[in-house]
């Protein structure tokens, strides 16, 4: 077996004494694509916080092709390759949705390259398919705070992709999108399987099912159990976590 | 129109240059030169205040760093105001024999002309920085500033020894160029390298806020936390925007001192920094123009109702703050950009009517045939 990409061993969070995760560990390999379900509070957004660095773990390792991540800043933590789209669209309002990518799909990141104003030609390349590919196109000289809600997602996705990761992180992607757009945004991420690891953090069963990704299930900060959509579906104890437990 | 925006800001620095001076009497020229160099200040606070967020209450400190420079060069090279050891006379007020050691550089003008920038740079940029690496931001990022205002404000105003204390050092009296800088032909020179140095901070600012660089700094006043996990570190485009922000307003306050006639350690009392940034709100933040418009008219009003009504002042600036906040969020030129202009006129009835599509005319009158 090769050496995991990104790995967390026994991680735990604790605020102020309540555990946000608790001995967490999960591996994942290059190339891999996993969803992660789990009830409120399960600790899903908690586990992108301490991969991105959001969130320095109260005990555990996080290991990113052999190296820690633990303390690392998060523009540190960005660079090597880890990207994370939020749970709410974040995209910068007052920039139009063509200045927005081009930030991200900057290669350089530090003030005097941005002051000499040089963005390499693959870049831009880069910028106008995306564009074109989340049909943002049109709107390229829009201010980006004047998207819809699904434009902004979707600008959000873009952003991710154009600063070219090797993991991508996804929470809720499809969150308050249409059924179009969700099976529309489920085959721009199938798309990106190959070339990178993803992995997504989501509610809505059909779009986990569009994906067909393997399912982790997370319980108050613990694996619960992974699988296959309808492993995971048909196994008791999960039943037991979303819907409460049965008298009998 | 578009050779009018072209030439605008040519013909406005032509008004500037040579048709203000010819119309205007000395003392009021004065005036004008001390509002186009409280403008470069309004300048640099809008490229931290505006563009990336930043309200900074403590502008004042290197506002007055800038005129301190320039202050000490000129008392030290004037010979009318050097005492018995050829040092500035108000030492002897004190006791002090010595020149204080952080004087001596002043001797030079050419020392003082880098120092009056390059001071305030430092001051801000060591500010910032340890500011921004803490991650102190928003109102936190506010008090703070101030509070820094105020360590400055006091060492200045107790140091009698070392910097003539709260009497400030007074330059009008001070000779350069073998003239005096009161009088009306050195005030004529100054005002115009006011006017010339105004447009090259413009220009200054329009480097920072156009281009990419300007899109990380409207990046971090969106969301600074976003910025990170697209890999880039606020931190130091945060202190290079303070910095370069400082290095303005010591040039600013160096400008101002010489017209004004005198420094003290008032240029930094609190409401003097609050007050460039209420020239900054009502001129229009976000743009470049705004500023420069609100430091003049807001400055140029005070000189007006001061002249009036000596007391007034304060509560006409209090109204015209409430005034900008409720009705012009995006100040004055914010406002006019957005079409203030003629909603002003449709709440007069006299608007010309917005144009609609044709075929939406023609609809409307097929459909009334229809029914």
């Amino acid at each position: 077996m090769t050496q995991p990409l990104l790995e967390l061993n026994d991680v735990s969070v604790s605020f102020d004494g309540f555990y946000a995760l608790t001995d967490l560990s999960i591996k994942l390999y290059k190339g891999e694509l996993k969803s992660i379900i789990g009830p409120n509070g399960a600790g899903k957004t908690t586990f992108l916080d301490v991969i991105t660095g959001k969130v320095r773990p109260t005990k555990g390792t996080v290991t990113f092709k052999g190296q820690s991540l633990v303390g690392l800043s998060e523009q540190r933590i960005s660079r090597e390759g880890i990207g994370r789209k939020f749970q709410t669209p974040r995209v910068f309002d007052n920039l139009t949705v063509l200045r927005n990518l081009e930030l991200a799909a900057s290669p350089y990141k530090n003030p005097f390259s941005l002051l000499a104003n040089r963005l390499p030609t693959s870049a831009k390349d880069e910028v106008h398919r995306l564009m074109n590919y989340v049909g943002l196109a049109p709107h390229a000289t829009a201010k980006a705070g004047s998207l819809s809600h699904g434009q902004k997602q979707w600008l959000a996705i873009a952003m991710l992709v154009a600063q070219s990761p090797e993991v991508l992180l996804l929470d809720e992607p499809v969150a308050g999108l249409t059924d179009e757009e969700t099976v529309r945004t489920a085959e721009l991420i199938k798309s990106l399987a190959g070339d990178h690891t993803v992995v997504v953090i989501e509610h809505d069963m059909e779009f986990i099912r569009d994906l067909d990704f393997d399912v982790t299930v997370l319980h108050q900060g613990q694996v619960l159990t992974e699988g296959s959509l309808d492993q995971v579906k048909a196994d008791p104890r999960v039943i037991e976590v979303y819907l409460g437990k049965t008298e009998d | 129109m578009k050779i009018l925006r072209r030439l605008a800001p040519w013909i406005l620095l032509a008004i500037a240059l040579f048709i203000l001076p010819a119309v205007l009497d000395d003392f009021r020229l004065n005036l004008f030169g001390r509002y186009f160099s409280l403008a470069i200040t309004a300048l640099a606070i809008d490229l931290i205040w505006g563009y990336t967020g930043l309200l900074s209450l403590g502008q004042g400190i290197f506002f007055a760093l800038g005129g301190y420079a320039v202050a000490m060069n000129l008392m030290l090279n004037t010979k009318s105001e050097a005492g018995g050891n050829g040092i500035p006379k108000f030492f002897e007020n004190y006791g002090v024999e010595q020149l204080p050691f952080f004087w001596q550089p002043f001797w030079s003008p050419a020392f003082t002309l880098i120092a009056m920038w390059v001071i305030p740079a430092i001051v801000a940029g060591l500010v910032g920085y340890l500011i921004f690496r803490n991650r102190i931001k928003g109102v936190y990022f506010s008090i703070i500033t101030q509070a820094a205002l105020m360590v400055f404000y006091h060492f200045f105003n107790g140091q009698q020894k070392l910097i003539n204390g709260t009497n400030g050092l007074k330059t009008s009296t001070c000779e350069l160029f073998g003239m005096l800088v009161g009088s009306p032909d050195m005030q004529l020179w100054l005002y115009r390298l006011t006017v010339v140095c105004l447009p090259i901070a413009f220009l200054i600012c329009r480097y920072f806020t156009s281009g990419r660089f300007g899109d990380v700094l409207i990046a971090i006043r969106d969301d600074e936390q976003r910025l990170r996990f697209t890999g880039f570190n606020p931190v130091p485009f945060k202190t290079i925007v303070f910095l370069v922000a400082g290095a303005l307003c010591g040039i600013s306050g160096a400008l101002y001192t010489v017209q004004s006639g005198i420094v003290s350690p008032q240029y930094m009392s609190i409401s003097n920094s609050i007050e460039m940034v209420i020239w900054v709100a009502v001129g229009g933040r976000g743009t470049l123009v705004g500023p420069i418009i609100g430091a003049t008219v807001v400055n140029y009003l005070r000189s007006l109702v001061s002249e009036a009504l000596p007391e007034a002042w304060l509560f006409v600036q209090g109204a015209l703050f409430i005034f900008v906040v409720v009705l012009m969020p995006d100040g004055i030129y914010g406002w006019f950009r957005n079409g203030g202009f003629r909603s002003l006129l449709a709440a007069f009835g006299i608007a010309p009517p917005a144009r609609t599509y044709p075929q939406l005319d023609e609809e409307i009158g097929t459909l009334d045939e229809v029914s």
